[in-house]
């Protein structure tokens, strides 16, 4: 039985990105005129790493490719070139290209092999333009072999595969052309010093006859981008041959600094003694981004921990209400150990949750990159500042905000930030600036994309608006009119462009914050810029909660929409058609829902100066939630009610209460909005 | 006799109103008895709400109310049988689970067209055994049809067209 790769897989494929993530992050960090020696390291290392492991799994494409890179940048690194932005974005492209045959291998999608081609000529004209003295010397002189095939064009491939296998017991075998036409002669150069007769032997009944031309060549001619171009055509030779050239070509894999590396990260005095060589693999993997050691588990793994902490937690919660009417002298072990128990379950539960969480970072590094591409496309200098990358967000939430933040980021560069010379005319330097920040409020992650561009046009939107058929008013707040370029199918936009003008998006934007329950708000000085502000949940998984009581039922409202709660008098409640309809706080009245109305319960408080009024607010709207008591105040963990059963109107989701009980999390937006829309009709 | 070896299939079987139903074994998931029902505001009288299932949340059915038979009543004898259907779960309740009763594919017949609690798309055929007649349902069909109210419309069509 032979050995499954595929099952490493996936950390190849979760390695390699990390390791072309790191690329881009030291290649847009690089100080061209003075390159930081430790920084061209590790980018060869992260290539080096790449190229390895691909070869190990079987992706020669990728292998190839990071081979030619890898040339590339070791001649950098050693100082034999020198580092321009035309460097830069050739490298940066060929990254590109490899993150897509990443992407290939990892979706079982067909790769652009053309780009691969591209690319790696491009990368080879670097290495050949570069002044050469260090192009290797080899004392092996080869032959160079030219022959037209004999026999049908399809079966070519096949031939020529046996014919390298064949030649290769005689030297080093490469394929320095092949034909476009049927008539033209594929050419092979061999290293080493084989015989020719023996090589005439080879061709003999595959070649057309008087077609094998043999010449001796020297090292010099056998040009390095000959035996690369080899690589893309023909796979099954790629082993050898790459191991071949790789001797060839960097004969010193091994960065000399590397122990500067070493000191770097781990300021001990025994790094020093570890010899370069012998610097385990996963060193490579830190760059300068990344210093923490980590191990990757799957996300199901985790999940399955957080059900089972929580399934503990209730446990725990059984026992102590079991232990409740014990007598506390008889059995103080008990009740101390119970105790215990309970601390520990609840720093387990912190721990575990605390597992799904990342930081931010995850999803700000890849914005320099868009930055720097998209200013250079519009012809506008940009600078992005980046801070709270630390901050932690779950997991779940970092996949999903990458599309919405860089929608953001893409509108602020193309909408906001004005060209160089309008901003000089302005008063403004040329250069605009991006500020993206991340912090943590309470529990909820606060996001901020800020421009200081020309800031929204008012008068514009507001025509644009009306021009499309929306309901606008000249005396709609400035915050109504930000609003209008949610909607669908806005563009304020004068050419549509292929960056951000189609006016698709911003609405998905919205509503792809929305589904993830937060929001997206805008302020805006004309002339002084934009500020985009995106409000998240810390975690899908855990919820702050106030938990109420309605009759003999429980419900959990989400602390984050609690503004206030309070006893009501009679005089601050006024009926409308009968029923309890608005609530008067301070000078503004505010629609009740009534919880045991609405949800149709029975033995409830009905006169509201017994129960409490809980103000809720959502999207700029308040309600007063109508509740026969306040219970608690706790943290509970999120269950889908829709994996077993269907939507619940007013229903967020459920969770499961000390006692074992199921309770329902309270959909707070939905209740205002549901207030709202009653207001009319209730009369 | 046929010449062919008849493997028998296992079936839960309970009571509801006087008959005797039999669902595939292997949708069963447990057995549990009846308690800390949540209810779900404005859904139908006859789900009776959800409970916890080891951190999952399910709902619950009550049969007897939704074909209105047998006495509705909730003692510590009263059980619900969790289904495991595909992802989902549910909890049914019943007049009482009877035994596992083991039928081979030559003792069902086909299903007269006569007013029945269940209907008749619903169930697969009758078992003929000694003394009893089982009444097989497709558990599964059923649960997932409009006709519980348990799924999205949308997807509970879905399911049910399979």
């Amino acid at each position: 039985m032979s050995f499954d790769m595929s099952q490493f897989y996936s950390v190849f494929f979760a390695e390699a990105g990390e390791h072309l993530d790191s690329m881009e992050t030291i290649l847009l960090d690089l100080d061209l005129a003075n390159p930081d020696t430790e920084q061209l390291n590790a980018i060869f290392r992260a290539a080096h790493s790449i190229k390895g492991s691909a070869a190990t799994f079987g992706f020669h494409d990728m292998a190839d490719l990071t081979h030619v890179l890898e040339n590339l940048l070791d001649r950098i690194r050693k100082g034999e070139m020198r580092l321009r932005t035309e460097i830069v974005d050739t490298i940066l492209d060929a990254r590109d290209v490899l993150t897509g045959q990443l992407a290939g291998h990892r979706d079982a999608a067909p790769v652009n092999v053309a780009a691969a081609q591209l690319i790696t000529q491009r990368l080879e004209q670097w290495i050949a333009a570069g002044n050469a003295p260090s192009v290797p010397a080899m004392d092996a002189v080869g032959l160079s072999v030219s022959f037209i095939l004999d026999g049908l064009e399809s079966s070519w491939t096949k031939v020529i595969e046996a014919v390298c296998t064949e030649l290769a017991s005689l030297g080093t075998v490469s394929i320095a052309a092949a034909p476009v036409l049927p008539d033209q002669p594929w050419v092979l150069h061999l290293q080493g010093a084989p015989d020719e007769a023996a090589v005439r032997d080879v061709l003999e009944f595959v070649a057309r006859d008087g077609t094998v031309e043999i010449a001796a060549q020297s090292a010099l001619t056998l040009s390095p981008s000959a035996n690369d171009d080899a690589y893309g055509l023909f796979e099954p030779l790629d082993v050898l041959a790459d191991d071949d050239a790789y001797g060839f070509f960097a004969p010193l894999p091994e960065p000399p600094l590397s122990d500067e590396t070493y000191g770097f990260f781990e300021p001990l005095p025994v790094s020093a003694d570890v010899p370069p060589d012998n610097r385990p693999a996963v060193r490579q993997t830190n760059t300068v981004a990344h210093a923490e050691d980590t191990i990757r588990v799957g996300v199901g793994k985790v999940d399955t921990m957080i059900n089972q902490v929580g399934e503990l937690i209730i446990t725990q919660a059984m026992l102590i209400e079991a232990a409740r009417d014990l007598d506390p002298v008889a059995y103080e072990r008990l009740h101390t150990g119970l105790q215990q128990l309970e601390r520990n379950s609840r720093a387990l539960q912190e721990s575990v949750l605390s597992v799904r969480m990342l930081p931010i970072a995850n999803v700000f590094n890849r914005f320099p990159r868009v930055v720097r591409d998209l200013a250079a496309k519009l012809g506008k200098q940009v600078a992005l500042r980046i801070s709270g990358e630390a901050t932690e967000l779950d997991r779940g939430l970092i996949e999903r905000i990458v599309d919405p933040l860089t929608h953001l980021i893409r509108n602020s560069i193309d909408h906001g930030i004005e060209m160089p010379l309008a901003r000089a005319a302005a008063g403004k330097p040329a250069e605009g600036t991006i500020t993206l920040k991340a912090l943590q409020q309470g529990g909820t992650i606060v996001i901020i994309v800020g421009d200081d561009g020309a800031g929204l046009d008012r008068a514009r939107i507001v025509a644009k608006a009306s021009e499309r058929g929306m309901a606008v008013t000249e005396s709609m707040t400035d915050a109504e009119v930000w609003n209008l370029i949610f909607e669908p199918g806005f563009s304020t936009a004068d050419a549509v462009t292929d960056v951000s003008g189609r006016g698709v998006g911003m609405d998905v934007v919205k509503r792809n914050i929305t589904a993830m329950g937060g929001r997206v708000d805008i302020e805006s000085l004309a002339g002084v810029g934009t500020r985009m502000t995106v409000r998240l949940p810390l975690t899908l998984a855990i919820l702050d909660g106030m938990s109420v009581g309605v009759g003999s039922h429980t419900y959990i409202l989400p602390l984050a929409y609690i503004t206030e709660s309070l006893q009501p008098a009679t005089h601050m409640v006024k009926q409308m058609g009968g029923v309890a309809s608005l609530l008067q706080v301070r000078d503004s009245y505010v629609p009740i829902v009534m919880l045991h109305a609405l949800f149709g319960i029975d033995a409830a408080v009905t006169v509201p100066e017994q129960g409490i009024m809980v103000l809720i607010e959502a999207d700029g709207q308040q309600a007063a939630l109508f509740v026969d008591a306040l219970v608690g105040q706790q943290q509970v963990v999120i269950k889908s009610i829709e994996a077993h059963y269907r939507r619940v109107p007013g229903i967020a989701g459920a969770t499961i209460m000390g006692d074992g009980q199921v309770a329902f999390i309270l959909d707070a937006v939905a209740l205002v909005q549901r207030a709202h829309a009653g207001l009319p009709a209730a009369a | 006799m046929s010449e062919e070896v008849e493997l028998p299939q296992e079936y839960l079987t309970f009571l509801l109103g006087g008959e005797e139903y039999a669902i595939d074994i292997l949708k069963v998931q447990e057995i549990r008895s009846y308690g800390s029902v949540t209810p779900i505001a404005q859904a139908p009288n006859f789900i009776k709400g959800v409970i916890n299932l080891r951190g999952s949340v399910i709902p619950v059915i009550d049969l007897r109310i939704r074909f209105g038979l047998g006495t509705v009543e909730y003692t510590e004898f009263t059980v619900m049988i969790v289904l495991s259907l595909g992802a989902r779960m549910v909890g049914i309740v019943v007049d009482g689970v009877s035994d596992v009763a083991q039928v081979r594919p030559s003792e069902v017949r086909p299903a007269p067209e006569f007013s029945r609690a269940v209907d008749v798309r619903y169930i697969d055929g009758l078992a003929m055994q000694e003394a009893r007649m089982l009444i097989l349902v497709d558990i599964e069909r059923l649960m997932l049809s409009a006709d519980m109210a348990l799924v999205d419309e949308t997807l509970g069509e879905s399911c049910a067209n399979q």
